[in-house]
């Protein structure tokens, strides 16, 4: 199992502390933190203020919170984070459809300003001219990028994005009388799952096309899906496969031509930056992930952001408010007449709005389309050598070349060796990389998906294929460290089998304690 | 090289050798072959009017603390705006865990190299639920208005009902949220609140009760800041009718108050941005749900829910997803709702806060923003023609109602500006009988010097 010279790989081991759960460091009387006493002037006028709560809403006992120290607070936690990988340590081109790129240090720095975060969203607009400009600029450049009329920053993600873009296409049919009639949402198999399952909040039917043999969704089934009973069509492309679909304005004008509204999920942009945009793809609707192409960071799941924008038809029906400038003065604008209202509460998550600006700033026209090209490059290098790899194949045969990303395939290595797609996952553990499969269900077998972005040296790339090619070679010959894997991670092989026993699962230590009993949670003497 | 030509900080692979090199790996002439999968027709053909990048980090950052330097802050100033986004204290440590570039540039990595963002996630869902006496809560949502629409949905499928109550005292900006997520498929109903207390109108809630109503949406304190004191007996009317109780609180306030699930909420939703996550002009929330540990709710939450478990070595803790084929990664349009990035890093950065506090912060805490905006309160209704709007106790928030001066908010706002005071939020335009009112916030960053000073600079201002 050890790596010795001549290879990239490292004798890699992830910090491994066993830290205890923050309740078993529970120490009572010990303080993390003082609380400043209220001035004396002031409790001499109103005394305690508890006992004027009145008695239905006092508290009984105080919350069962853990007391523990400040430097013990901070070592915990500090630990947990050493037992997290992030993108700044490894090199994170597994999970694809993500766009794990860097996330400029500069940017955080800039956020982290009294400027940005001291600001209240109720401020009168004279006092927040800054923010406002961030987000009016915003809004031009991603016109710009995709060739839309306005956008939104209200939503928060890619998902809410796409719940916007429903209850948008909603009000349109619904200002048309047609709310009723129109209750079919078209989507794709290599679509995110939640072009299917956001779209279905607002109470759509869903009918997904499958790929054809090429990869390329079906445009014949498309044509069979759409009637008068169609509201849309969200789709992206490239989907998860990476492969570009050449007659996606056939798929837009199918869809018009039925009466429906075509949202482009671009929630992952980054290979076609400055290439190809919705408007000549005659989309109406699209949004991009800020924390996706745009380089804010991903936070472990958020916050992220979900830029909307819209063309001029449907920029009427955006959520409020929208930015706009009226001669030197930026104002929250309400005046969007079909207007949805609102998505979030306030005006958009800010501080990541701000780290993509940044970073749209610090690359400009050229360098964005720079960052495409490379992606691009880097994600055809790592589809030629993992090509080569026995055992892994790259279903579909559509297109010269993939875009931005490919899902490949174990299936190969699975059948000659039994080594299946998360057995492969676990042992690249061991060396400090992630690997991420696919969406469900898995189209593909034993899948798998890289995305490089434009971010790692090809020397990364190729260290990276060193541990796809170790791991393989393993499974040839020691199947069961790979199987047996991780070994150099923080934890071994989990135990899952509670996790779907309504008797045993565990949300939090109150329940744990609950089901399992306090010997339970004690497991170092 | 001149200038624009050097290769980018952010792009190793820019470097022309490289790229010469590995176009020759992969058979190919030039990066645009690698596009010719895309029509001519499909091109962008033009230049993107984006200004030239700025490449320097120093000039960068030159930039833009010249476009931040427009905001004024409530740092500067001395802000008495709450409605949703508040200015509370952020423990140094917060802020030392959520930079942490192993948290900070993570996303969806396993339990294994991940095992950190599991453990703090499954923290910080056990730590609010000792604040709220619940024993599940889910990963963050969005918002409070994401948490509270998917509160009500949650109600409409156990349930198997179409109406859900909204007590008015709601915030309207979350009202605007809730419509949007939960129409057309829910019939939302507003309920009024009594007018001197503030409180919920029991014989209006009783009118309101029948077979297709899925649940009641409270928040507690209320937007206007009032405290509900009828929460029990609300419970019974909707249990009797078999409906869902589900209370929106404001967390930061439980360290004195009773949790909703202690007088008989089903389900409880807030926001955790007073935990421990700056205001960023409201950009920086988090919503919570938590409900009891019971199947037939468990199966409706849509968010991920981080559960603890072992794992094949002794002395090991194991995490993982509870009960995923319930979400719409599992199985897309048949899950519940959806999921998908929200406010997880947020997440931690409560689970530190709350770590830190512990139960007598919590309570200290709870104490002392009461104290303040009593005092607050009591110093306000000294003015001359200015009263405290609802007879009820408050908590942070209370709306001072200047009509009697004939003075609009925003005239009287412009003046305390003039002296480096954020006034309250004007509640006209949202409530129509609330023309003059403004809602005030105080929170344990308020000291007395500011309340004095309000109350002075009003006294100067309204004569």
């Amino acid at each position: 199992m050890e790596i010795r010279k001549g290879s990239r790989l490292r004798n890699f081991h992830q910090a491994k502390w066993d830290e205890e759960v923050i309740f078993e460091l529970n120490t009572p009387g010990e303080r993390g933190i003082h609380i400043p006493e209220v001035e004396k002037e002031i409790s001499d006028v109103v005394g305690d203020g508890l006992s004027k709560i009145p008695v239905a809403m006092r508290r009984a006992a105080p919350p069962g919170l853990p007391e523990v120290g400040q430097m013990r607070v901070l070592k915990h936690f500090l630990r947990l984070s050493q037992q997290n990988l992030g993108a700044d340590l490894n090199i994170d081109i597994g999970q694809g459809t993500c766009t794990i790129k860097y996330n400029p240090k500069i940017n955080e720095k800039i956020a982290a300003s009294q400027k940005a975060r001291a600001i209240h969203p109720h401020q009168d607009v004279s006092t927040v001219q800054g923010a406002l400009r961030v987000m009016h600029e915003m809004d031009l450049y991603l016109r710009e990028i995709s060739g839309m009329d306005r956008f939104s920053l209200q939503p928060s993600s890619g998902s809410h994005a796409i719940l916007t873009m429903a209850s948008i296409m909603h009000k349109y049919h619904e200002s048309r009388g047609q709310a009723e009639t129109r209750d079919e949402l078209i989507t794709t198999m290599f679509s995110h799952p939640s072009d299917a399952a956001a779209a279905a909040v607002k109470g759509y039917k869903i009918i997904t096309i499958y790929p054809d043999e090429q990869g390329f969704p079906d445009l014949e089934a498309l044509k069979a899906a759409v009637s008068e009973r169609t509201a849309g069509l969200f789709i992206t492309n490239p989907e998860d496969i990476g492969i570009f679909n050449p007659k996606i304005a056939e798929f837009t004008r199918v869809v018009h031509e039925a009466g429906g509204i075509c949202g482009y999920d671009q929630a992952n942009a980054n290979g076609i930056l400055g290439i190809t945009r919705a408007r000549e793809a005659d989309f109406d609707l699209c949004f991009f992930n800020l924390h996706k192409t745009f380089a804010a960071p991903h936070g472990c799941g958020g916050p992220g952001g979900g830029a909307l924008g819209a063309t001029q038809e449907l920029a009427d029906y955006l959520p409020v408010p929208l930015v706009g400038l009226d001669g030197d003065r930026y104002f929250l604008d309400y005046d969007v007449p079909h207007t949805i209202g609102k998505v979030r509460s306030f005006w958009g998550p800010f501080p990541v709005i701000l780290k993509s600006y940044a970073w749209i700033l610090s690359m400009g026209a050229e360098g964005l389309k720079e960052a495409a090209h490379v992606a691009v490059l880097n994600n055809n290098y790592l589809l030629k050598k993992i090509r080569e790899i026995d055992g892994a194949t790259s279903p579909y045969t559509g297109g010269k070349h993939r875009i931005e990303q490919v899902r490949y395939s174990w299936e190969k290595l699975y059948e000659e060796t039994g080594v299946d797609t998360h057995d492969v996952t676990l042992r690249l553990a061991d060396f400090g990389f992630h690997l991420w499969q696919s969406h469900h269900p898995f189209v593909v077998p034993q899948p798998f998906t890289i995305e490089p972005t434009e971010s790692y040296s090809k020397e990364e790339l190729d260290e990276y294929l060193d541990g796809l090619r170790h791991v393989v070679r393993e499974a040839r010959t020691e199947p069961e460290t790979v199987k047996r894997a991780p070994h150099n991670s923080v934890v071994h092989r989990i135990d899952d089998s509670t996790l779907d026993d309504p008797g045993k699962w565990a949300v939090t230590w109150r329940a744990f304690l609950k089901k399992h009993g306090e010997a339970a949670a004690k497991i170092r003497d | 090289m001149p200038r624009g030509h050097r290769v980018h900080p952010y792009i190793p692979n820019s470097v022309p050798d490289v790229k010469a090199r590995m176009l020759a790996e992969i058979g190919v002439d030039d990066i645009d072959d690698l596009y010719d999968d895309i029509p001519e027709t499909l091109r962008f053909k033009g230049k993107l009017n984006i200004p030239d990048g700025i490449t320097s980090e120093m000039e960068l950052l030159c930039h833009l603390e010249n476009v931040l330097s427009k905001n004024q802050t409530c740092g500067e100033n001395v802000s008495f705006l709450g409605g949703g986004c508040y200015l509370h204290y952020v423990p140094a440590i917060c802020e030392e865990i959520t930079g942490r570039a192993e948290f900070l540039t993570a996303y969806a990595g396993e339990p294994y190299e991940d095992h950190g963002r599991f453990q703090a996630l499954f923290e910080y869902q056990s730590l609010m639920g000792e604040l709220l006496e619940t024993e599940v809560v889910n990963v963050p949502t969005y918002d409070w208005g994401q948490a509270a629409s998917t509160s009500i949905r949650m109600a409409g499928r156990i349930t198997g009902r179409k109406t859900i109550l909204i007590a008015d005292t709601i915030s309207p900006d979350r009202l605007k949220v809730i419509r949007t997520y939960c129409e057309p498929v829910m019939e939302i109903v507003q309920v009024k609140h009594a007018s001197g207390t503030a409180g919920l109108d029991m014989d209006e809630l009783r009118s309101h009760l029948n077979d297709s109503v899925a649940g009641l949406y409270l928040e507690n304190p209320s937007y206007f800041g009032t405290v509900e004191e009828n929460g029990r007996t609300i419970a019974d009317a909707l249990n009797d009718n078999g409906s869902i109780f589900i209370v929106g609180v404001d967390p930061i306030s439980l360290g004195a108050l009773k949790p909703p699930s202690q007088y008989g909420a089903d389900i409880s939703c807030g926001d955790i941005q007073s935990l421990g996550n700056h205001m960023y002009f409201g950009g920086a929330l988090g919503g919570f749900i938590a409900t009891r540990d019971e199947e037939k709710y468990v199966m409706e939450y849509p968010s991920r829910l981080f559960g603890i478990t072992k794992t094949e070595r002794e002395g090991e803790w194991g995490f993982g997803d509870v009960a995923y084929e319930r979400t719409s990664f599992a199985v897309r349009e048949q899950g519940k709702e959806f999921v998908g990035t929200a406010a997880a890093l947020y997440g931690i950065s409560a689970a530190v806060y709350l770590s830190l506090l512990g139960p007598e912060g919590m309570r200290e805490l709870s104490q002392n923003i009461i104290q303040k905006s009593q005092y607050a309160m009591q110093r306000l209704s000294e003015l001359q023609g200015v009263t405290i709007k609802f007879d009820a106790f408050h908590f942070k928030e209370f709306v001072v109602d200047f009509s009697a001066r004939g003075r609009s908010v925003e005239e009287i706002n412009r003046a305390l500006f003039s002296d480096g005071i954020f006034g309250g939020k004007d509640l006209g335009d949202d409530f129509e009988k609330l023309n003059g009112c403004a809602l005030y916030a105080v929170t344990e960053m308020t000291t007395r010097h500011d309340i004095d000073r309000l109350v002075e600079t009003l006294s100067a201002v309204l004569s």
